[in-house]
């Protein structure tokens, strides 16, 4: 073992070199290859981005090259064997067999948090390849410094981070593992603007210091593209054509296949899609009042009970007053943390006010009374719709058809409409499917249909285009936009600044919470 | 929930041994009080309880807001016994089919003496116990099989996640239109539902804390631990502590002659 040398601490990795020949990978139960005929060469030490159509096999070449491929697919299920054709290497060996050599980063933060102390999380990996104590913690202290965490001291709580803080802890821990290349997949889908370039910041900083090879998946080109040296298009394989689209320097890329890229919904730098305008002016204060919160404080506790003491929540924020008129689009923006969710639910009648009021006008009410959270659940759906962030929270049946189904079945009226709104959505060809399993853009559109079957007079949508590619973000936006001037209001929380310009309307800016004292 | 068993910043003696020498002490003083129901023993035990109290850490506000529930069940508990059993001696108050005497109300104290004193020290085990110190312990000291003990540590901190998850749910699934109110079939359907969705949740991000785990090298073979599990002078003492209180409480109950072994009967 020995003492470890301040050499150790501080040396380069030796940059890993990727090599697929004709490779392939077919998920155990799925009738179609996830990737097929793959033909790529990474040099050690480049670093390139991958994009790419959902469904073009990216994150399975990610978690293939991380050797984690196999055994624990996403759905959990095992039904059948999985098929692997052709080759893929890392340094000319299989990636499962060499544990360590790659450091693999996903999308949903909570998860790639592990231990719930900052310095043990970035030990675990470190610990696993049996590296010796006293140089896990050096690989932890500089790993920390490395991502710009240094500051916190190492028992410091995981779960006080923000998303952006676990990503870099992430990134930390895959650090202390000294790997030669790093993939990250998408990385910062689910990170606010802020967030997004402390993330991609810190990647740059690493990478720049260790020279390990990386492999970035991403949408969103801009933030990434001084970084990499090369970009790669996949596309879903066939048996004829060659999984790799494109391959060369970003610029290039980019010059080549900019409006292809934008037609197969990438967000290629500069390029906002078009989408549909609104008739007449949208600030216009034309529409009928349906909704108020007056002075309203929010939070998502409830009540807390110590001993026999109820205690109130200590509200996230605190008077907020906002008006929700018949088509007119309300955007609520801010940081991270500020409370805009949490707003957004309390006026959709989700949550119970701390302090304040919601109050329904008649013309939104008729008759179900004027506080938004005594209404029952179906006088809720025909008045104020929500779609929440994640769409699978909201999935309540196994098919498409019943998802879309439900509310108007509940209702009793309505059901006519759900062929439009299918037809509308482009959801028409997988009315059978299990909602589940579809991409990440149909998920969002069918949690926007099958919210607004049941015809509500107010839409209130928490971040409706996080992680969208372009094509589901214009087909959105357009649709709103049509909504908006059929007279729904539409309310949405939103860091996406192109997103509110698109649907005009007012803004309502939350200020970041202050730490109030209990 | 998750904010009171943050135990960061608990600076107190007990919080520094190891979690193991805490097991055994805990688990001598109560399988003493398990052997007996007489007021001396449990007393007596309780007596020390309190003392170490500081040691952990826990002030009486802390402790009540922590075992509150324990606490009702241990007075429950004792009056319903001394209501409930055989009244031998004088009677104290009859009111009807209740009727509590002097040796039923010595049993009540008894029982609920004890039940505190089982209690309580589990209060103070998880309030000077990190449950990651605990499984270095258990995976370091005891030897259990890391896979297993690192696994369960991991799968722990997405419980409190899960409290989350559930409300988000919840609100998720009354804004598609199921109600969680109205009658008791009502609810208990959209509860069902609820536990449907959360379990297909907690199983995705299960199988994604799996993948990360696993992409950081976890379940190979041999691994080092960033941690030492440690026993030092402070866990002898711990288990000195732990013998000399459940010794006490048998011999002040033996020589005071209420030892009353639970099943010999009264």
């Amino acid at each position: 073992m020995g003492a470890p040398s301040r050499h150790e601490a501080s040396v380069a990795v030796r940059p890993a070199a990727v090599t697929a020949r004709g490779w392939g990978w077919r998920h155990a139960g799925r009738a179609k290859p996830a990737v097929r005929g793959l033909d790529l060469e990474i040099r050690p030490g480049e670093r390139v981005l991958l994009l790419g159509p959902s469904g073009a096999g990216k994150s399975t070449l990610l978690h293939a090259l991380a050797g984690v491929l196999g055994d624990m697919d996403d759905d959990g299920g095992d039904a059948g064997e999985s098929d692997e054709t052709g080759s893929l290497l890392v340094d000319g060996a299989v990636p499962r067999e060499q544990r360590g050599r790659a450091g693999l980063m996903q999308q949903d933060p909570e998860t790639q948090v592990v231990l719930s102390r900052v310095g043990d999380d970035v030990a675990f990996g470190a610990e696993n390849l049996a590296v010796p104590r006293d140089a896990i913690w050096a690989r932890v202290h500089e790993a920390l410094d490395d991502v710009g965490l240094s500051r916190l001291p190492r028992d410091h709580p995981t779960s006080a981070l923000s998303g952006g803080q676990k990503q870099r802890l992430a990134l930390a821990g895959i650090l202390a593992m000294r790997p030669g290349l790093i993939l990250l997949d998408e990385p910062t889908a689910n990170l606010d603007p802020a967030g997004v370039l402390e993330v991609r910041d810190a990647v740059g900083r690493c990478v720049d210091k260790t020279g390990a090879t990386l492999v970035v998946v991403e949408h969103r080109v801009s933030v990434w593209k001084d970084l990499v040296d090369r970009i790669v298009v996949l596309q879903p394989g066939s048996a004829t054509e060659d999984a790799v689209l494109l391959d060369g320097p970003p610029d290039q890329v980019l010059a080549d296949a900019r409006t292809m890229l934008a037609a197969a919904g990438v967000w290629v730098p500069g390029y906002v899609p078009g989408t549909r305008a609104r008739s007449g002016n949208p600030a216009a204060g034309s529409g009928g009042l349906l909704l108020a919160a007056e002075n309203l404080a929010v939070s998502r506790e409830r009540p807390r009970r110590s001993g026999f003491r109820k205690v109130p929540p200590v509200p996230v924020q605190h008077d907020i007053s906002a008006q929700v008129r018949a088509g007119q689009a309300l955007a609520i923006t801010g940081p991270n943390g500020a409370g805009k969710s949490t707003f957004a639910l309390t006026l959709a009648g989700l949550l119970e006010p701390v302090a304040g009021k919601v109050s329904a006008t008649l013309d939104l009410s008729r008759g179900a009374g004027i506080d938004p959270y005594k209404w029952k659940a179906e006088q809720l759906i025909e008045r104020i719709g929500t779609v929440f962030q994640e769409p699978e929270h909201q999935f309540v049946t196994g098919k498409v058809l019943d998802e879309l189904l439900f509310g108007p079945r509940h209702l009793g009226h309505g059901e006519e409409r759900v062929d439009e709104l299918l037809e509308r959505l482009r959801l028409t060809h997988l009315v059978d499917a299990n909602p589940y399993t579809l991409s990440g853009g149909e998920k969002r559109r069918l949690s926007v249909a099958t919210v607004l079957a049941a015809h509500p007079r107010v839409l209130v949508l928490d971040e409706p285009t996080f992680g969208q590619d372009a094509n589901t973000w214009a087909e959105l936006a357009s649709f709103l936009s049509e909504l908006l001037d059929s007279g729904t209001a539409v309310v949405s929380v939103t860091h996406d600044a192109e997103f509110t310009a698109a649907l005009g309307g007012t803004e309502l800016r939350m200020a970041a919470a202050e730490p109030v004292a209990p | 929930m998750r904010q009171e068993l943050n135990l960061r910043g608990n600076q107190a003696l007990l919080a520094r041994a190891n979690p193991l020498s805490k097991f055994a002490a805990v688990f001598l003083i109560t399988a003493v009080l398990a052997l007996s129901i007489d007021w001396v023993s449990a007393s007596v035990a309780l007596a020390f309880e309190f003392l170490l109290f500081p040691l952990a850490g826990l002030t009486l506000t802390l402790l009540w807001q922590r075992g509150w529930p324990l606490i009702l069940a241990a007075a429950v508990g004792g009056w319903s016994t001394s209501i409930l059993a055989p009244d031998s001696g004088r009677t104290l108050i009859d009111v009807g089919i209740w009727t509590m005497s002097e040796g039923s109300l010595e049993l009540g104290i008894g029982f609920m003496l004890r039940g505190l004193a089982i209690a309580l020290p589990a209060v103070l085990l998880m309030s000077c116990t990190d449950p990651t110190d605990l499984a270095d312990a258990l995976a370091q000291k005891a030897r259990l099989p890391h896979r297993f003990v690192l696994g369960t540590l991991a799968a722990m901190r997405l419980v409190g996640l899960m409290a989350e998850e559930w409300q988000t749910i919840g609100m998720a699934r009354r804004a598609r239109g199921v109600g969680s109110r109205g009658n008791a079939v009502q609810r208990l359907k959209a509860t069902l539902g609820q536990s449907f969705g959360l379990l297909v949740q907690a199983i995705r991000r299960a199988s994604r804390l799996a993948v990360t785990m696993e992409a950081r090298g976890f379940g190979g073979g041999r691994r080092t631990w960033a941690r030492e599990s440690t026993f030092s002078a402070l866990d002898a003492w711990v288990l000195a502590g732990g013998v000399v209180m459940a010794g006490t409480a048998v011999v002040a109950a033996v020589s005071l002659g209420t030892w009353n072994m639970v099943w010999l009967g009264s």
